[in-house]
């Protein structure tokens, strides 16, 4: 397995040294002048030259792409030119943000994409069996901002007065405190330091930070402000997760070993769970795998839905405004999580099907 | 592609010769969902190549500048006014309203089926040309063309599709043809894994070395012999891709990337009404829905198209 492992690794150094390529091409082939773009159109010249030495791009792009392999190299992510602030900063402020919504969103596809699935494949042709899979199917086509629109029509304006009234945008309610957990625990840390960084990290996801401090007030209302967001964005991964479960349970339950089971006489609820489930496994951790990468795309339009201020909106941001710090770091960070997701699926498939590992 | 079927025919043993073509819409035929992804593209096409007759009015202009509009109706966001239900028949009929742009919301509706379609189309055919060769070629030669192509296929693939086409639409320059262009970029690594997979199975198969041996040079082998025995793939992945380039295309669009004002790009109206979703919803509600039927009817035609295809789901049928 470790040697698996290993060698999974290695193979993606070449893509990830090609990733670093295609950021660093991507961010100075965008158009326009980033000096512009940062102080506005009236700076003149010599503020811009200025500018332009400050940030190291009078230089020849060669060496551009060393000092930024360089600074790649210790973790450094460069600076925004608008935010003035470094990008590891704008990182810890917004990254919690987007994995929080993820994590939630992937959570509502799982939990509500598996048991669909599997029902739809032991019911199969029956009603329950067509109504799932017309709804795995119209999930599948949804586009996400519309799906967002109508979540945050029907929860907050048709559904106003009702218990399942749900705010429409913001991550909490205006005027309700946030404390660092750490705060609350009476810990005080040392600035700079990876703890202090890493419980800030942490402190900036609401529900986890609310939940470590104990406090049910702020934990309740990261909770409702997060659900419309969840599921616009987990509704597409829910309906292919559902799709695939169906698909791979269909499969496995037509193998002889599952009327050997039956034939054994083991309860249903034992071979479907026991036998025919962690077979189909593989194609569905497949689909949760691939899914992932497609959250991040869709955190775009969430975020700009929901008014959150997360990667995808920094990201879109920084594109449109010429932010080359911000492009570079932003996306050489997701397509390295893209390249992480794909070496863990690939990991999980080794210890779910114990063939691969020996092939 | 021929397949030989034996028929017992009134106790004599008679052979019919089906194609894969055949037996394979035969399968389609058969899948209701298929069938209704079918009738709902039917409808789109119908309504893409007659949106001009079936349009009331200009999808891109302003009542206002419409010659004996009742000036006092021409309001911005005004609701469906229809006169089968009640509406006054002073009042100019608007089946879906009018938009913030005083402009007939049916009527673009009508017009945007024609950008849709043609996104899709375009974007998919784009990609399947450059796919399709980068991946025979890679296939077909091996070595350090195959590592290369491939590669530079795994770094693309490395970042999320919408990312990706949203950063070379920045490079390029928002509208509707560079959206495309970014789309069909993106879009580049799925056809050229499918087809790099086809190719490699194929390429040992006896007949391609039959031709080799035969003297075929290694373009007649790829584009004669194996190309045509390697599109089946190709064109599930290709339906099920016109559904994605679709939903991309739409959302560049609404962030406000693609078509740009005042063409009828259904993106392009959700994203402009965004913010006027208490107010107005069925500006908003119209075009998505538009957006999900065309996408859903891609989608169900592409998962009966594979089933179709599939030869372990031939009992099925």
């Amino acid at each position: 397995m470790t040697t698996y492992i290993l060698r999974r690794l290695l193979l993606s150094i070449p893509v990830l040294l090609g990733i670093l390529f295609a950021t660093f091409v991507l961010a100075r082939v965008i158009p326009g002048d980033p000096c512009r773009a940062a102080l506005g159109e009236k700076a003149n010249k010599t503020v811009c030259d200025e500018f332009m030495r400050r940030h190291g791009l009078d230089r020849p792009i060669p060496v551009q792409f060393g000092v930024y392999i360089n600074e790649m190299a210790h973790g450094d992510f460069g600076k925004s030119f608008r935010f003035s602030k470094t990008v590891n900063e704008l990182m810890i402020e917004r990254l919690p943000i987007t994995i929080e919504l993820s994590i939630c969103a992937l959570l509502v596809s799982i939990l509500i994409g598996i048991p669909l699935g599997v029902i739809s494949a032991v019911k199969h042709n029956t009603w329950l069996d067509v109504v799932t899979m017309l709804w795995a199917n119209i999930g599948v086509s949804m586009p996400v901002f519309w799906l967002g629109l109508l979540l945050a029509y029907i929860f907050s304006l048709t559904l106003k007065g009702t218990p399942f009234q749900l705010p429409p945008s913001g991550r909490l309610s205006p005027g309700l405190l946030t404390d660092p957990f750490m705060e609350v625990w009476g810990i005080k840390l040392t600035e700079g330091t990876t703890l202090a960084t890493f419980s800030e990290f942490i402190s900036r996801m609401n529900i986890l930070n609310a939940l470590l401090s104990a406090n049910w007030k702020t934990f309740k209302d990261a909770v409702q402000h997060i659900i419309l967001p969840s599921v616009a964005l987990g509704t597409i991964p829910m309906a292919l997760i559902a799709r695939m479960t169906r698909s791979a349970m269909l499969d496995v339950l037509g193998q002889d070993y599952i009327r050997t089971a039956r034939a054994k006489g083991l309860r249903q609820k034992a071979v479907i769970l026991k036998h025919a489930f962690r077979n189909a496994l593989l194609p569905i951790v497949t689909v949760i795998g691939l899914s992932l990468g497609g959250l991040l795309g869709g955190a775009i339009l969430t975020e700009t839905i929901f008014n959150l201020s997360g990667v995808g909106r920094i990201l879109y941001e920084g594109i449109t405004a010429r932010d080359y710090g911000i492009v570079q770091g932003f996306t050489l960070v997701i397509a390295v999580f893209f390249v992480f997701i794909n070496l863990l699926v690939d990991i999980s498939y080794a210890y779910l099907d114990p063939r691969i590992r020996v092939n | 592609m021929a397949v030989n079927t034996a028929k017992l025919n009134s106790g004599e043993l008679s052979l019919k010769s089906v194609s894969l073509w055949q037996i394979t819409m035969h399968r389609l035929l058969r899948r209701k969902s298929a069938m209704v992804g079918v009738f709902i593209l039917g409808a789109l096409i119908f309504i893409a190549f007659t949106a001009h007759w079936l349009a009331p009015y200009d999808p891109t202009k302003s009542m206002l500048d419409i010659k004996d509009y009742p000036s006092e109706y021409a309001k911005k966001r005004l609701d469906p006014c229809i006169h089968a239900l009640g509406c006054p028949a002073e009042q100019p009929q608007h089946l879906l309203g009018l938009d913030g742009n005083i402009r007939d919301e049916f009527s673009r509706l009508l017009y945007g089926a024609r950008l849709s379609l043609m996104v899709g189309f375009a974007t998919v055919t784009f990609a399947i040309i450059i796919g399709t060769i980068l991946g025979a070629v890679a296939g077909y030669f091996g070595g350090w063309i195959d590592n290369i192509i491939m590669r530079v296929m795994d770094v693309l693939l490395a970042f999320p599709s919408l990312l990706l086409a949203i950063a070379i639409v920045t490079v390029l320059g928002a509208g509707l043809i560079n959206a495309l262009l970014a789309i069909g970029i993106v879009s580049i690594p799925a056809y050229a894994r499918v087809m790099r997979a086809s190719v490699l199975s194929i390429r040992e198969m006896d007949y391609v070395s039959a031709t080799r041996a035969l003297g075929g040079s290694n373009l007649q082998i790829l584009f004669r012999r194996i190309l045509p025995n390697a599109l089946t793939p190709l064109i599930v992945q290709g339906t099920l891709g016109i559904a994605s380039a679709i939903l991309d295309a739409a959302a560049l669009s609404f962030l406000g990337l693609g078509a740009q004002p005042p063409t009828p790009e259904w993106g392009a109206m959700l994203g402009a009404e965004r913010n006027q979703v208490f107010t107005a919803p069925h500006l908003v509600f119209y075009p998505g829905l538009m957006i999900m039927l065309t996408v859903l009817c891609f989608n169900l035609i592409g998962d009966g198209l594979r089933d179709a295809l599939d030869p372990r789901l031939a009992h099925v049928s």
